[in-house]
């Protein structure tokens, strides 16, 4: 059975830099296309989406597809799932069908660990719940990657709704690892104080302009108002306290890496001139993630 | 006319400060006697050599899920299990459906018990209509229908007026008045306790505040009402310190912990399985050593399971979507004996104690005792047998729990129900 990839968390150093190393080797030059391979001719893929996604969905089947995989995507709301069948049951008539590894989105936190106990089949984590978002990690490093010689020593903050953020969590995980320096950032009742003894190296501020103060990496997270039980904070101030604008710029390091996860509210977490400057690496995020998933898809089938 | 003897067993009887080997003697299901070397003519032995002979031990929490939840425990198959688990008598909460809430579904627990059941089971009525917090229930009627206590557990009692107003009458009735500590909107969306672990998983957390702000409340309401309060399922060590606070003060406050919440911590879970999700979920080790530490020290009066069956599909699910609560009746003696007595913590009539009259106390049952003239309810027990916790041997209906596969030191043997042998374990 291949390596699926579940969270960065319990994945070791010397993996994620084998994965970004290949993932460079997938990596178009400026301006051309992804070259097509057949890695992985003859292999099914089943991107199976129960939340809601575009980019990452897009991302996975444009990457198993430039390797020669089939792949088919089902969506929750097109699917089963919405006739009120059980995720094990929806798993196990997907396993019936032998597909050679699974690719999946789940809207509750820790979904593909309890069904990867009981499938045989690798599985690799679009995204589950608040716990992690692996692959968006991992493009992120790739992009930062592309402006830096090493992710060890940078100044990373991390700014916006981090409680409920698996970007954040699979962020921190993999900077970590790095020996990377990560800054946190939110309203108060968006930044759990447990979450500075998750890994080496993290501090926590609610002050934005200490957190820019000096970093090499900022990375904005999408206000989830999807995900709150109620008002954690009064969203009219957001933009005002928490949102990056160009008056910020100057407080970090020159050359500092602007990223966002997608898809960007603008005007709440990120001002336009900010997201469409020379520093955003946005658009360069959303290239990378298919070298990175072609990367963690060929892994998937390494001996 | 039956009789039974229980021969050279270490006889430990906290209501009579005994600890002795010693035979005792059971005719018409009432214990007749108990000395060295009684005459076993014409009588049915049980040889408990090098084991202990104990008075029958008392659940005061479990669910049996009928009326309403047949499908994941029935009193008879919930009954079997606490048999199983070396108990002779289980107290049932209230939360089936209907809810026990009217001396109408009472009598009909109390009829089902007697028809099925091969322990004695107690059981407890609502402190409100539907156990909804707001209307109070038939209390009065209910206990001369037979019920123990009243609690509304799975849920607390948010409005602190009602609340009061119950205790008054609990008070009144010379009836515990049991809560579920939770503050449902500081709990609101938690799956498991808030904490590093929950930060780490991504899963939303029930703090360790949302039961110490209860537990609070209802001891300053102890004070002005007098009841005799209880605290269900006590797993915050703020919430233990505030229980030996009020037992400082003379205030009649009694709590009582479960073995998961003495035995695992949070980081002891297996990632995202259902058979580690209850209320109040498993906390952080310092919690774990302050539970432990109120059963040594007398601020934690009792053992109780919370014995939660749930329908194997319930717990096979996203985290976030299973229930709370996992059965629990068969692995607490095992669990307590290797928490609280291997290391030594206890003396065996402690131990002993947190099983019998403690409990029997708080709920004035007559029971707990092998004092001659008693009920011959006996639990009889190993201290050192090894055996492995098989979940699919059970007799519950349910099987989430997550000792599954553990190896214990010690453990059940027999258990005597009226005179009557109802479980045995011969090897």
């Amino acid at each position: 059975m291949g390596k699926g990839l579940l969270d960065i968390e319990s994945l070791a150093r010397s993996d994620a830099e084998a994965i970004l190393e290949r993932a460079k080797f997938f990596q178009p030059p400026p301006g051309e296309p992804y070259a097509r391979h057949s890695l992985l001719q003859g292999r099914s893929i089943v991107n199976m989406f129960f939340e809601a996604s575009t980019r990452t969905r897009t991302s996975f089947e444009i990457a198993g597809r430039r390797l020669g995989a089939e792949i088919i995507s089902i969506t929750a709301s097109g699917s089963s799932v919405s006739k009120g069948e059980s995720l094990v049951d929806t798993l196990n008539t997907l396993g019936a069908m032998r597909p050679d590894a699974i690719v999946m989105r789940h809207a509750a936190s820790g979904a593909p660990h309890f069904l990867s106990r009981y499938l045989p089949i690798p599985i690799v984590n679009a995204g589950d719940g608040l716990h992690e978002h692996p692959t968006q990690a991992l493009l992120d490093a790739l992009t930062i990657l592309d402006r830096r010689k090493t992710l060890e020593g940078l100044r990373v903050a991390i700014i916006g709704d981090i409680a409920h953020s698996r970007v954040a969590r699979s962020n921190i995980f993999l900077l970590s690892k790095f020996g990377a320096q990560i800054v946190l950032c939110g309203p108060a009742s968006l930044l759990p104080r447990e979450i500075s003894q998750i890994a080496p190296g993290i501090e926590l501020t609610t002050d934005m302009e200490k957190a820019i103060k000096g970093v090499d990496v900022i990375m904005m997270l999408r206000v989830q108002l999807e995900r709150q039980y109620e008002a954690a904070f009064p969203a009219n101030e957001y933009f005002r306290f928490f949102g990056l604008r160009m008056e910020h710029m100057k407080l970090a390091k020159p050359g500092v890496i602007v990223m966002h996860p997608g898809p960007m509210n603008r005007g709440q977490e990120i001002s336009s001139e900010v997201a469409d400057s020379q520093s955003s690496a946005i658009l360069n995020q959303v290239g990378n993630g298919i070298a990175v998933r072609m990367a963690v898809l060929e892994r998937v089938f390494a001996a | 006319m039956s009789k039974l003897v229980i021969k050279n067993g270490r006889v430990v009887d906290p209501a009579q400060n005994l600890d002795r080997v010693l035979d005792i003697g059971i005719e018409d299901a009432i214990v007749r006697e108990i000395a060295a070397d009684l005459n076993t003519t014409g009588a049915q032995i049980f040889d408990a050599t090098g084991l202990v002979v104990a008075p029958g031990f008392i659940d005061m929490h479990v669910h049996l899920r009928e009326p309403g939840f047949e499908h994941a425990e029935t009193i008879e198959s919930g009954a079997r299990a606490a048999a199983t688990g070396g108990f002779t008598s289980i107290c049932c909460m209230p939360n089936t459906k209907p809810v026990n809430d009217n001396a109408t579904v009472t009598s009909y627990i109390v009829d089902r018990a007697r028809r099925h059941a091969i322990v004695n089971v107690y059981p407890i009525g609502a402190i409100t209509k539907g156990s909804a917090g707001e209307e109070l229930a038939a209390f009065a009627s209910m206990k001369q229908a037979g019920i123990v206590a009243i609690s509304d557990d799975g849920k607390p009692v948010m409005n602190a007026r009602v609340v009061r107003r119950a205790m008054e009458f609990a008070c009144a009735l010379d009836i515990p008045l049991i809560e579920h500590c939770e503050d449902l909107h500081l709990s609101a969306g938690g799956d498991m306790h808030e904490g590093v672990e929950s930060t780490r998983l991504g899963l939303r957390g029930i703090p360790r505040s949302s039961e110490d702000v209860m537990v609070a409340r209802d001891i300053l309401l102890t004070e002005v009402t007098g009841v005799r309060y209880h605290v269900a399922h006590i797993s915050s060590h703020h919430a233990v310190d505030m229980v030996a606070f009020a037992k400082s003060r003379g205030l009649r406050v009694t709590s009582e912990a479960t073995p998961h919440h003495f035995v695992l911590a949070d980081s002891d879970m297996l990632p995202y399985d259902g058979n580690f999700k209850m209320k109040p979920p498993l906390r952080e080790r310092l919690d774990v050593q302050a539970v432990t530490q109120g059963l040594i020290n007398g601020a934690i009066d009792a053992v109780a399971t919370d014995h939660a069956p749930h329908a194997g599909d319930e717990k096979m699910q996203e985290f976030e979507r299973c229930p709370f609560g996992i059965i629990g009746l068969e692995t607490a003696i095992g669990l307590s004996l290797e928490q609280l007595y291997h290391p030594g913590h206890v003396s065996l009539l402690h131990f002993v104690k947190l099983f019998t009259t403690n409990p029997a106390g708080i709920l004035s049952l007559k029971a707990g005792t092998l004092k001659p003239g008693a009920a011959a309810d006996v639990t009889i027990f190993s201290l050192d047998r090894a055996w492995t916790y098989d979940v699919s041997q059970s007799p519950s209906k349910s099987s989430n729990t997550p000792f599954h596969g553990r190896k214990f030191k010690g453990g059940p043997v027999a258990t005597i129900v009226g005179g009557q042998i109802v479980w045995g374990n011969p090897k």
